[in-house]
C-alpha cells in the first residue's frame, strides 16, 4: 500500500539553485512589484511596468548563464529538465512577456484600472509557462498549466466595468476549466496504466504495449483535446474569436503568442516523452486537428469586419500549420526532431509576427477606438510607418519570402514531404490551398491601409509612443531577420527531446 | 482489489458533469458541474494509487483538490461580477461577443 511510504524517513531532495534561477528571479520580480504596490500606494503606479520589464530582463540574465553552462540538469528524478528545448521555449516566453508589457504600458495607464496588480497577474502567468517548459510530470505540468491560466482568466476580464470583458473573462474561464477537467481526468487513466505521474515512465510503460488498450487511446485522446483548447486548435477555437475581442488588445497578444506556445510546449513534451510509441493514436488525432483548424480559420476569416477577430481566426489557422509537422512525427528519431524543431521554429517566428501585428492593431485603435477593418482604410495616408511595419507582418504572416514567415511554412512543408506518407503529402496539399486562402485576407488589409481612403476623412497623424516603437522595432528585426538568415534562428530550434525520453 | 467499481463510479460521475457543463446555462450550476469531472478525476487517482501501490496518485489528487478550489474562486468571483453588471447569472442572456 502506498500509505507505508509515508513512515519512510525525509530526504531532503538535492536542488540544483543555478537550474531554478529563472524561476526564483521572476517570483522576486513578480513579490516586489506587489510589494511596492502596498507600500507606496498611487506614487508607485507609474513606475510598475517599468519594474515588469526589469524583472523580465532580469530573469534572461541566468537563462543566458544556463544556455552558456549547457549543461542537461535533471531535478526531483526527471520531473523538471532544464535542457536545451526548455530554455529556448523559456527565452521565447520572457521575451513575448517582454513585448506584452511594452504594449501594456500606456494602454493599461490611460484604461483606469488596476496597475500592479496586473503586471503582477502578467508575471505570475510568465511564471508557470516558464515552468511549462521544463515540467515532465504530470503534476508538475497540471500545476504549470493552473499557474499560467487563473491568471490570464483574470487579465480577459480586466476592464472589469466593460460587459464584453467581463463577457470574454466568463467565456474563456469556462470553457478552460472544462478543458483542463477533461485533460485531468486523461492524465489520471495514463497514471492508473503507467502506475507513476512521470512522462518518461508513461512513455516507457505505453512503449511495452502490443496495441493500444482502449484506456490509453482515451487517455491520450482527452489530454491532446485539453491541449487543443488551449493552443485554439478547431474544433475547441471557438472561445478564441470571443475572448480576443473582448479582453485588452494586449492581453488578446498574451495569449495568442504565449499562452498558445505555452500549449505547444506541453503537447510537445507528452508527445515526444509520454506517447512516443503510440503513434498510431496520436498521428490521426493531429491530422485531423491540424486540417481542421487551418481550414476553418482561414474560410471564416475571409469574412471578419473586425480586425481581432481577424486575427483570431489567422492564429487558429496559423495553429493548423503548427500541429501539421506532428500528424507525421512517429517514425523515428530523425523524422521525431525534425517534426519538433519545424514546430518550435514556427512558434518562435509566429511570436514575433503576429506580436508585431497586434502592436500595429494597438497603435491604430488608440486613435479610432475601434479594431473595425473600416477604420484601417487609408492608414498609409495617416501613419505611413505603422502601415509599412503592418504590410510587412500581414506578409510575414502568409509566408512570402524574404520575411520570416516563409521559413516556418517552408520547414513545415518539409517535413510533411519527407515523411515520405500519403497522408503526409494530402497534409501538404491542404495547407498549400489554405496558404493561398491565407494571403487573400492578408494582401486585402494590406490593401486596404495602402490603397483605399480614410472613412472620416481624419488625417491627423498617429500618436506613437516609445514603448509601441520600442515593440514595433524589436519584433520588426526579428521577423526580417529570421527570413533572410534562418539558419539563425535554426540555431536555436535545432533541439531533441526524444533522446531524453528514450 | 475491486478497482473496477472505483472507475465505473467516477466515470458515471465525470459522465454527470460533462452532461452539466453541456447543457445547464446557469454559472453556479456550470462551476459545480465541473466540480464534478474534478471529483471523478480525483477518485479515479486514488482508486489507481491504491491498485498499483504508488504514491503518486494520492499526491496528485491533494494538489487537484488545491488547485480547484483557487479556480472555483477565481469563477466565483467572474460570475459575481457578472451579477452585478447584468442582474442575472444565466449565461445565454450574456451573448454581445459574436461574428
Amino acid at each position: 500500500m502506498g500509505l507505508d511510504l509515508l513512515t519512510l524517513a525525509f530526504e531532503r531532495p538535492a536542488i540544483d539553485w543555478h537550474a531554478f534561477a529563472p524561476e526564483l528571479v521572476l517570483l522576486a520580480a513578480g513579490c516586489l512589484i506587489t510589494l511596492v504596490d502596498i507600500v507606496f500606494l498611487e506614487k508607485a503606479r507609474p513606475y510598475t511596468a517599468a519594474l515588469a520589464g526589469i524583472g523580465l530582463l532580469a530573469t534572461a540574465v541566468p537563462l543566458l548563464t544556463l544556455a552558456v553552462d549547457g549543461t542537461e540538469r535533471v531535478m526531483f528524478d526527471g520531473a523538471y529538465v532544464v535542457d536545451e528545448f526548455s530554455l529556448v521555449m523559456k527565452a521565447l516566453f520572457l521575451l513575448a512577456g517582454y513585448v506584452v508589457v511594452l504594449l501594456s504600458t500606456n494602454y493599461v495607464a490611460e484604461g483606469d484600472y488596476w496597475e500592479n496588480e496586473y503586471y503582477g497577474l502578467l508575471l505570475a502567468s510568465l511564471m508557470g509557462m516558464v515552468m511549462m517548459a521544463s515540467a515532465r510530470d504530470l503534476v508538475s505540468i497540471f500545476v504549470a498549466l493552473e499557474l499560467l491560466s487563473i491568471p490570464a482568466y483574470l487579465l480577459v476580464a480586466w476592464r472589469k466595468r466593460d460587459l464584453h470583458s467581463t463577457e470574454a473573462g466568463l467565456k474563456y474561464y469556462l470553457m478552460g476549466v472544462f478543458a483542463s477537467a477533461v485533460m485531468l481526468y486523461g492524465m489520471s487513466l495514463l497514471y492508473g496504466v503507467a502506475g507513476s505521474t512521470m512522462l518518461a515512465d508513461i512513455g516507457t510503460s505505453l512503449a511495452g504495449m502490443e496495441t493500444s488498450p482502449a484506456v490509453v487511446t482515451m487517455g491520450i485522446v482527452f489530454v491532446v483535446a485539453g491541449f487543443a483548447f488551449k493552443v485554439s486548435a478547431a474544433p475547441f477555437h471557438t472561445w478564441a474569436p470571443d475572448v480576443y475581442e473582448g479582453a485588452p488588445t494586449p492581453v488578446t497578444a498574451f495569449l495568442s503568442v504565449a499562452s498558445k506556445a505555452s500549449g505547444f510546449v506541453a503537447l510537445l513534451v507528452f508527445v515526444f516523452v509520454g506517447f512516443y510509441a503510440r503513434s498510431e493514436v496520436w498521428e490521426p488525432l493531429f491530422w485531423i486537428l491540424a486540417a481542421l483548424s487551418m481550414t476553418v480559420g482561414n474560410l471564416v476569416a475571409l469574412r471578419q469586419t473586425n480586425v481581432v477577430r481577424l486575427m483570431a481566426y489567422s492564429g487558429i489557422a496559423q495553429t493548423g500549420f503548427m500541429i501539421a509537422p506532428l500528424a507525421v512525427a512517429g517514425h523515428g528519431v530523425v523524422n521525431g526532431d525534425q517534426a519538433l524543431s519545424a514546430v518550435v521554429t514556427y512558434l518562435v517566428i509566429y511570436a514575433a509576427m503576429n506580436l508585431g501585428a497586434f502592436t500595429v492593431v494597438i497603435a491604430l485603435a488608440r486613435r479610432s477606438g475601434s479594431a473595425e477593418l473600416t477604420s484601417f482604410n487609408g492608414a498609409f495616408q495617416f501613419a505611413p510607418g505603422l502601415t509599412v511595419a503592418m504590410s510587412v507582418f500581414l506578409f510575414s504572416l502568409a509566408g512570402i519570402p524574404p520575411l520570416g514567415g516563409w521559413f516556418a511554412k517552408f520547414e513545415v512543408f518539409r517535413v510533411l514531404a519527407t515523411a515520405g506518407e500519403p497522408w503526409g503529402y494530402a497534409l501538404a496539399i491542404v495547407g498549400a490551398v489554405n496558404s493561398v486562402v491565407a494571403l487573400y485576407y492578408y494582401a486585402s488589409l494590406a490593401r486596404r491601409m495602402w490603397a483605399d481612403d480614410p472613412v472620416d476623412g481624419d488625417l491627423g497623424p498617429v500618436p506613437v509612443t516609445p514603448s509601441i516603437m520600442s515593440a514595433l522595432t524589436l519584433c520588426g528585426i526579428v521577423t526580417l531577420a529570421f527570413g533572410v538568415a534562418p539558419q539563425l534562428v535554426a540555431r536555436f530550434t535545432d533541439v531533441s527531446l526524444l533522446a531524453f525520453g528514450g | 482489489m475491486l478497482l473496477n467499481q472505483f472507475l465505473l463510479l467516477s466515470a458515471v460521475l465525470f459522465s454527470i458533469g460533462v452532461y452539466g457543463v453541456l447543457a445547464r446555462r446557469n454559472g453556479v450550476l456550470l462551476l459545480m458541474s465541473i466540480e464534478l469531472i474534478l471529483n471523478a478525476v480525483n477518485i479515479n487517482l486514488v482508486a489507481f494509487a491504491a491498485f498499483t501501490g504508488t504514491i503518486g496518485g494520492e499526491v496528485f489528487a491533494l494538489f487537484v483538490i488545491a488547485v480547484a478550489a483557487a479556480e472555483v474562486g477565481v469563477g466565483l468571483a467572474m460570475v459575481l461580477l457578472l451579477y452585478r453588471s447584468s442582474r442575472t447569472i444565466d449565461l445565454t442572456t450574456v451573448d454581445r461577443l459574436r461574428g
